[in-house]
């Protein structure tokens, strides 16, 4: 079963990276563009039939290692 | 006194420091991460470099290394572990110490000389040290130390920062912040004092010739207090 996750720094963490896309964009004319936040996106392929199955345990991984919850959150699409 | 450096793929600094720990007197060994047992140790050093090529997020996969349940529990049994730059990024990871280490805030690699001032003297790390404000050598991307208002209170509250970036003569200010640190934090303790993380090296100043000896004052006093 595929399952997909996002992961988000959480609103007020700076996102220096984010920042500079976004001046980067508004160099290139795209003046309105007021903000950017950069994330990660991860495909994951869990040999497991059931959905909810699949996504608890999508939800461990996330906890366990793709996201650090101090600064991130996470979300499975 | 002995000392083991975990190595991991991607570790760089771990030559310097078994180096260093040598020239002041440590009996060294080299652990690989993929064992899982540590030789018998006083001190556990987790190196700097970029582990695991820095993949996901720094430290993040040494993190979950074979070897660091050992270290875990070393360090949960009082025993004295030290993480220096990517070694402190790892002990965030792996929850001994509060808070991450994020991207610098200029998008910098910032490598140079910096000056810390050091805040808590009540632990084996600088207990007796004779300078309060060292001169050590950063590199690194991801330096830049974040926690949460709450956390942050409670390293205040209960003593946990070990260094504050500063200017030569010691002052705290922002324009001796290399990367952003929140309040100039360049290194803190666990809540035991027995595990420290900081980004500046010691062990890249050890030479009188090549770089400076305020690393040296770091090891002597490191050893002088485990003895």
């Amino acid at each position: 079963m595929k399952i997909k996750v996002i992961v988000t720094l959480k609103s007020g963490v700076l996102d220096p990276q984010g920042k500079a896309i976004q001046q980067t964009l508004n160099g290139m004319g795209f003046a309105n563009v007021k903000d950017v936040r950069q994330g990660k996106y991860f495909d994951l392929d869990i040999s497991e039939n059931d959905e909810q199955k699949a996504k608890f345990a999508a939800e461990e991984i996330c906890k366990k290692l793709l996201a650090n919850q101090v600064i991130e959150d996470f979300k499975i699409i | 006194m002995n000392s083991s450096v975990i190595i991991f793929p991607g570790s760089n600094c771990d030559r310097d420091m078994d180096v260093a720990l040598k020239k002041f007197g440590f009996k060294n060994k080299m652990v690989w991460h993929d064992d899982d047992k540590l030789p018998k140790s006083d001190l556990i050093v987790l190196p700097g470099g970029f582990s695991y090529g820095d993949y996901l997020r720094c430290g993040s996969i040494a993190g979950k290394s074979k070897i660091i349940q050992s270290v875990i529990d070393f360090a949960n049994s009082g025993g004295l572990v030290l993480g220096i730059c990517n070694g402190f990024q790892i002990l965030t990871e792996t929850g001994l110490l509060k808070g991450v280490l994020q991207q610098n805030k200029n998008i910098e690699f910032i490598c140079k000389n910096i000056f810390i001032k050091i805040n808590n003297n009540e632990n084996k790390f600088f207990s007796n040290i004779e300078k309060n404000v060292l001169e050590l050598h950063i590199a690194h991307n991801e330096g830049n130390y974040f926690c949460s208002e709450d956390e942050l209170k409670s390293l205040e509250d209960s003593n946990q920062i070990a260094a504050y970036y500063c200017a030569p003569d010691g002052k705290i200010d922002e324009k001796s912040n290399p990367n952003g640190a929140i309040k100039n934090i360049a290194g803190i303790f666990n809540e035991k004092k027995n595990i420290l993380g900081m980004m500046p090296h010691p062990e890249r100043m050890i030479d009188q010739y090549l770089s400076g000896e305020d690393g040296s004052i770091f090891f002597e006093n490191l050893i002088r207090n485990l003895k």
